[in-house]
């Protein structure tokens, strides 16, 4: 997925001379993850930029690159970085265009690292989403591999607004072939059907998405598992056109269970079905614990492909909630 | 409509300004338009907060006679007096604090939310510090297309503490951006005087710590606040990079409508009074013989009632539209 998402900057600052990069070891270093391999060496210093560590400063000056009409894409090497700078995204750059009657936009993408499942630690492993997705004027996005990077990043520094692009960290360095034709296809806003199904509608964003189609796969019941892609806007006609079918809707969250972005949609899309559901909207999700280090913890915090599976099979066959295996084991 | 021609009213305005009786006009104006301005908020026409800058006026004014529309400027929630120095209109101004539809952003952004494209003030921020950054950023742009333009940076002594005046301005001179920061020290941040919260006299004194140039200035004489703004201007546009300038000045008025200003020693008004920025340019204008004291008078009353007027018409102006609650929160569908 690194590749694709060094290829997406690249394509798209070859097609626009106002797109520029900057961010921590960007340049030289050509990124920590490796997302922007070859691109200093392509597009020059000018373009591509190491920044001071310095959050709050470069982010700032995306936003007033912007308001001068570049289209800059800032990297956060871990999404945890964005605590320092978050005024300047949230306060500053979603609002002005707002404060500014449309004279003055942000069309810039703040890219960042961000998930559970490699060693990194409390601070360096949360998903974030939702401290983005209460700010109208923010876009929230999310790719769940190689493919949807690439087209949802191209989209994303199209966009002429701030576009929050996070990056699951756990999936740098999964392979798969990427069409590059296909990008448009890919919108921010417009949900995508990994696996169709007709039993359970699964809805899944990020690194969930893999988990959601492994389970999907592994299920002995029909189940239909949607790829969100992004989580501000999101795609509530998608999801509720499949739970208006299945009858069923199961979330699942590499975060923790409250506030999580899944209880945005089982409110919208369990009021909207109200009348078709045949069991209990269900979240699957990660406990309300700080991601721990150790790796027999931290394979518990995130939800298997097998737990989902197991939860699906529950609650099709009871029609019953399955309860969260931290409040069985508590016990 | 006459949209076109009050288009370009703000950008006459700021011609104007090369005139030094016209400098000193909008010395008045802001004066003026900020006393009636809290007199509006006292008699509760407007709701939230409002921060004036009476004392301050030659800052503002000095900068906008020396800067080009073109560059780009960004300020702070203390910002009436720059939007009228840079050539927006006292009506727009006004009708923005009354949330009607004649304001800069037709009600939505307020008293601490002004901006206009024409004269180059971007979005007034309500963030302590944070048009720091933004400002380099925009002469970073300046920078990547190759013109001359610069930016400008104004905050307060308040700011020179928090994390985005040190992020900003080390970038912008690690960069060489074309930017100028400008602190307006009133000695006051919020209802704490600059020395319980800072260790040095002068704030021009950090620029040594980013290898820049920092300036000391009297933010009360509008003829050195322009020498000094053109010297750094002139830096910037040739390519040697930032400079932090230090208005020393005073806000007559406390820090927002709700302040009495009680913290201040008995008698620290009433000497910085005696330094008043419109006064010093009026003896000056008559020492120079550019003016009479009789002159000076009427352009006074005239510039009251002009403001005065600006006031009623804003006030004529239609209540906020819903519309435009909802014109300007994204663009849109992307792609």
């Amino acid at each position: 997925m690194r590749q694709a998402i060094a290829a997406a900057i690249a394509d798209e600052m070859a097609a626009d001379d106002h797109v520029i990069l900057l961010g921590e070891d960007v340049a030289e270093a050509e990124g920590v993850f490796k997302t922007s391999e070859g691109l200093l060496e392509r597009f020059g210093p000018e373009r591509v930029r190491d920044t001071p560590i310095a959050e709050m400063g470069f982010i700032g000056l995306a936003v007033g690159v912007a308001a001068a009409g570049y289209r800059p894409v800032v990297e956060i090497m871990f999404g945890e970085f964005m605590g320092v700078a978050l005024d300047q995204l949230s306060t500053q750059a979603a609002k002005m265009r707002y404060l500014s009657r449309g004279e003055f936009t942000s069309p810039m993408v703040v890219r960042m690292s961000v998930g559970p499942g490699l060693g990194f630690g409390a601070q360096h492993s949360q998903t974030l989403e939702t401290w983005f997705a209460n700010t109208p004027g923010l876009k929230v996005v999310q790719p769940s591999g190689a493919q949807s990077a690439y087209g949802l990043l191209r989209a994303a520094i199209q966009d002429d607004d701030p576009v929050v692009f996070l990056e699951p960290r756990i999936l740098y360095g999964e392979r798969e072939e990427v069409d590059t034709s296909t990008y448009l296809d890919y919108e921010i806003g417009k949900a995508r059907t990994a696996v169709s199904g007709t039993d359970v509608t699964l809805v899944a964003l990020g690194q969930a998405v893999p988990i959601a189609i492994a389970a999907a796969q592994a299920s002995s019941v029909s189940v239909e598992v949607i790829d969100l892609g992004s989580i501000s806007p999101w795609d509530a006609d998608a999801v509720a056109a499949s739970v208006e079918r299945t009858g069923r809707l199961v979330i699942v969250e590499a975060n923790p269970y409250s506030g999580g972005w899944g209880a945005e949609i089982v409110a919208e899309v369990g009021s909207r079905c109200f009348g078709k559901l045949v069991a209990p909207a269900h979240r699957i999700t990660c406990p309300d614990v700080p991601v721990p280090y150790s790796a027999t913890l931290e394979e518990r915090y995130i939800p298997t492909a097998e737990s989902v599976t197991d939860q699906i099979a529950h609650l099709v066959g009871s029609g019953t909630l399955p309860e969260p295996w931290w409040k069985k084991e508590k016990r | 409509m006459t949209e076109t021609a009050t288009a370009t009213r703000p950008l006459e305005r700021r011609k104007e300004l090369s005139d030094p009786l016209m400098r000193h006009r909008r010395m008045i104006e802001i004066r003026h338009a900020e006393d009636i301005i809290k007199e509006l908020f006292a008699s509760g026409l407007i709701a939230g907060s409002t921060h004036t800058c009476q004392g301050q006026e030659a800052v503002s004014v000095g900068i906008a006679s020396v800067i080009r529309p073109t560059d780009l400027v960004g300020c702070t929630y203390r910002g009436h007096g720059h939007a009228l120095a840079l050539g927006i209109e006292p009506v727009s101004v006004i009708a923005e604090i009354l949330g009607r539809q004649g304001g800069t952003t037709g009600g939505v952004g307020g008293s601490m939310h002004l901006s206009s494209k024409e004269v180059g003030l971007m979005p007034t921020t309500a963030i302590i510090g944070a048009g720091i950054p933004i400002s380099a950023g925009a002469a970073w742009a300046a920078q990547l297309s190759g013109t001359d333009d610069i930016a400008i940076s104004l905050f307060g002594d308040g700011a020179s503490n928090i994390g985005a005046f040190h992020e900003g301005i080390n970038i912008a001179a690690v960069w060489k951006l074309p930017v100028v920061f400008i602190c307006e020290n009133n000695l006051y941040g919020e209802y704490s005087r600059i020395d319980s919260t800072t260790a040095v006299e002068d704030i021009a004194d950090r620029a040594s710590s980013y290898g820049i140039p920092g300036v000391v200035v009297d933010g009360q004489d509008i003829d050195v606040v322009m020498a000094a703004v053109t010297t750094a201007v002139d830096r910037a546009r040739a390519g040697d990079g930032p400079t932090l300038i230090e208005m020393k000045t005073y806000r007559y008025a406390g820090h927002s409508r709700s302040d009495p200003a009680t913290y201040r020693p008995a008698g620290e008004l009433d000497e910085w009074l005696l330094r008043d920025p419109i006064t010093l340019h009026a003896e000056k204008l008559m020492a120079d013989g550019l003016a009479t004291q009789a002159e000076l008078e009427a352009m006074d009353a005239e510039v009251v009632a002009s403001v005065e007027q600006a006031v009623e018409n804003a006030k004529m102006s239609p209540v906020a539209e819903i519309a435009d609650m909802f014109a300007h929160v994204t663009a849109g569908k992307g792609r």
